[in-house]
């Protein structure tokens, strides 16, 4: 397979706070030593509960946050510290999808406006060039007829549609890597899955490598090849998307599986197994393993005192847990 | 039918807004017994909200068209008048938990305080009374007691949903309608409110009303299950039968849409968006998405009962 396209080596990213009026500065440490790798073509799954990280691991990739410490290679150049100004080759090798797509369109310009604004920014002055890629990118997310959309103002579309033309704007220039960040979370069941199954097809089609970040693990079975679990900053458990769904390690793995309803009538007769408490926070996380106080395999003076390693278990399955140290 | 708790029929809602007629709630029909769940489920915009709001009576002032029958405990509360709807049903016997609920705790105001107030209200308890029974009912849903001197910004999204259930539950309601208890919360908070709501639907035999768009999460609470779709109940079933086979073609695509992950499926979806609810088609509102559609559902589907007080309003299941 060759070299991957994307390496993230124990990356960092604190945010300063200062706390009270002069007051010492804290760091909130949202991501704190991740490591991952994407290959040409891939997708991989980041999954987590809201705060844990995941939106700002995703953006401190696209380097719209620069790292507190790490490495970042992309395509096998050092991105970690590059200048803005120097930047401007990854903007167009990345793309990001978010969360809200009514949110992230501009409410005063049309479709054609939208789609035509990287072109310009990246210097494609010939008017039908960039009329034909703006197109061809609406052929591809599939709001056709084109003459339907093209001059029509975001608030005119449904929110699958206004989801569809964001991922045309991410894809326009053709990157060759995807950030999608809670991409179908605010969208109805019954569109959730075209636009997945959206996104794939520019994976297969396109070669396109995607980082679809979600709360939601369910659907990372059927759209995503690795699953990286993440917990209070930290990738605590990754491996294949059917190894980790079979075999899931970490007791906060378990938990997430366990929990998650399939539509089955005998589920209002259980009473499921979930860890008490809540999330720690990022300012001032437990010693040891994040998840101890939480868990259910807690070994004390073990799991308290010290940050378990990232154990390779089986063949490419990684834990970050005391059980398999 | 005689022992049921709760039996919704013909309910019908329009607003009336600048464009026109919105037809939110039309002709629901659904029925519960004591301590028994419905789920009603549906997308965005289908009216479930609505049908939510018919129920327990909050409705905007713009309400063109109300009428149908709501009979709760043999009594019709069409026929109460609004004085009489507030003192003797609304929070007494029917609660209700809007949706995003967690954010309409008065941030500056003690939770404690927050609670009791339905108490000191209705049932003219002392303040040290009702602050002693809100205290058991946090400890009830897993929050140490000490949360009542507390203020509702310093507690998680997941606490104030439990805290505002709990408040809900307090005055010992027949019924709540739970409108998207969970939708912002994390899975192991849901989990934990899931668990929480049954195990109260165990203990006290209360009816509940589970308004949600998620399909999986329905089956944690359903025992009866209505799928609504463009202001109507397209069909009403028993949670055994529904969730391994729908009868409406609605539902079934609904269901196909629903990622599993203990089991390996075919993953589908609906193309197209549902019709406006100001202009909604003459026939079967489903007709323009629906891959079995045939001459017949230009016109306006037919009530078919499966057994009992069930049915689908689909032309596919009219004998001839």
């Amino acid at each position: 397979m060759g070299a991957p396209l994307l390496l993230v080596e124990n990356l960092k990213k604190y945010f300063e706070i200062r706390k009270g009026f002069l007051g010492k500065k804290v760091y909130l440490r949202a991501v704190d030593g991740v490591s991952l790798t994407l290959a040409r073509g891939e997708t991989i799954a980041i999954v987590g509960e809201s705060g844990c990280g995941k939106t700002t691991l995703g953006k401190t990739i696209l380097r719209l946050y620069e790292p507190t410490d790490g490495r970042i290679i992309f395509d096998g150049r050092d991105i970690t510290h590059l200048k803005w100004k120097d930047l401007k080759w990854y903007r167009c090798e990345t793309g990001l999808v978010q969360q809200d797509p009514f949110g992230a369109l501009p409410p005063f310009m049309t479709v054609r406006r939208i789609l035509e604004e990287p072109l310009i920014i990246n210097g494609i002055k010939s008017k039908r060039e960039r009329e034909e890629k703006v197109y061809r990118a609406l052929e591809r997310v599939k709001l056709t007829p084109i003459e339907d959309f093209i001059n029509k103002y975001p608030h005119m579309l449904s929110g699958g549609q206004q989801q569809r033309l964001v991922i045309a704007r991410a894809t326009i220039l053709e990157p060759k890597m995807v950030v999608a960040d809670e991409p179908v979370s605010m969208l109805d069941a019954s569109v959730r899955i075209e636009i997945l199954k959206l996104l794939q097809e520019l994976q297969y089609k396109y070669n396109q490598s995607i980082i679809y970040i979600t709360h939601d693990l369910s659907t990372t079975k059927y759209f995503s090849e690795r699953i990286y679990i993440m917990y209070a900053a930290q990738i605590i458990e990754s491996a294949g998307t059917s190894e980790l769904l079979q075999n899931p390690m970490h007791p906060y793995t378990k938990a997430l599986l366990n929990v998650i309803p399939d539509p089955d009538p005998n589920n209002r007769f259980i009473i499921k197994d979930v860890p008490a408490g809540e999330p720690p926070n990022l300012m001032s996380p437990p010693l040891g393993c994040r998840f101890h106080p939480r868990c259910p395999n807690f070994m004390k003076g073990v799991c308290d005192v010290k940050e378990p390693p990232t154990i390779e278990v089986t063949k490419d399955h990684y834990v970050m847990c005391w059980l398999y140290g | 039918m005689s022992g049921e708790h709760l039996s919704v029929r013909n309910l019908t809602m329009y607003y009336r807004t600048i464009k026109g007629e919105v037809k939110a709630v039309v002709n629901v029909s659904f029925s519960l017994f004591k301590g028994e769940t419905v789920a009603i489920i549906g997308e965005s915009g289908c009216g479930k909200s609505s049908l939510a709001k018919a129920i327990i009576r909050l409705m905007p002032r713009n309400v063109s068209v109300y009428r149908g029958i709501i009979l709760f405990n043999g009594i019709n509360l069409m026929d109460l008048n609004e004085e009489e709807f507030r003192r003797k049903i609304r929070w007494s016997k029917i609660a209700y938990v809007p949706q995003a609920a967690l954010n309409s705790l008065n941030p500056v105001v003690k939770v404690g305080e927050q609670m009791i107030e339905p108490l000191i209200l209705t049932y003219k308890m002392s303040k040290r009374e009702a602050l002693e029974k809100a205290a058991e009912a946090l400890r009830r849903i897993g929050i140490n007691e000490s949360f009542i001197d507390r203020y509702p910004f310093e507690l998680s999204g997941g606490m104030k949903q439990r805290i505002i259930i709990a408040t809900a539950l307090l005055i010992n309601p027949e019924l709540v309608i739970l409108d998207e208890p969970t939708s912002s919360l994390d899975v192991l908070t849901q989990a934990n409110i899931m668990n929480i709501l049954k195990s109260i639907k165990g203990e006290r035999g209360l009816s509940m009303i589970f308004i949600t768009h998620d399909i999986s999460l329905s089956s944690e609470l359903a025992d009866k299950v209505a799928v609504m779709y463009a202001g109507q109940i397209v069909e009403f079933n028993a949670a055994e039968k529904f969730y391994s086979d729908p009868k409406h073609p609605y539902s079934q695509k609904l269901m196909e849409s629903v990622p599993t992950l203990r089991t390996d499926k075919k993953l589908g979806f609906i193309p197209g968006s549902p019709p406006s609810l100001l202009d909604p088609p003459k026939g079967c509102r489903f007709a323009e998405r629906c891959p079995l559609a045939f001459s017949r559902c230009s016109e306006d589907p037919p009530t078919i009962y499966l057994n009992g007080d069930f049915y689908v309003k689909c032309w596919l299941y009219a004998k001839e």
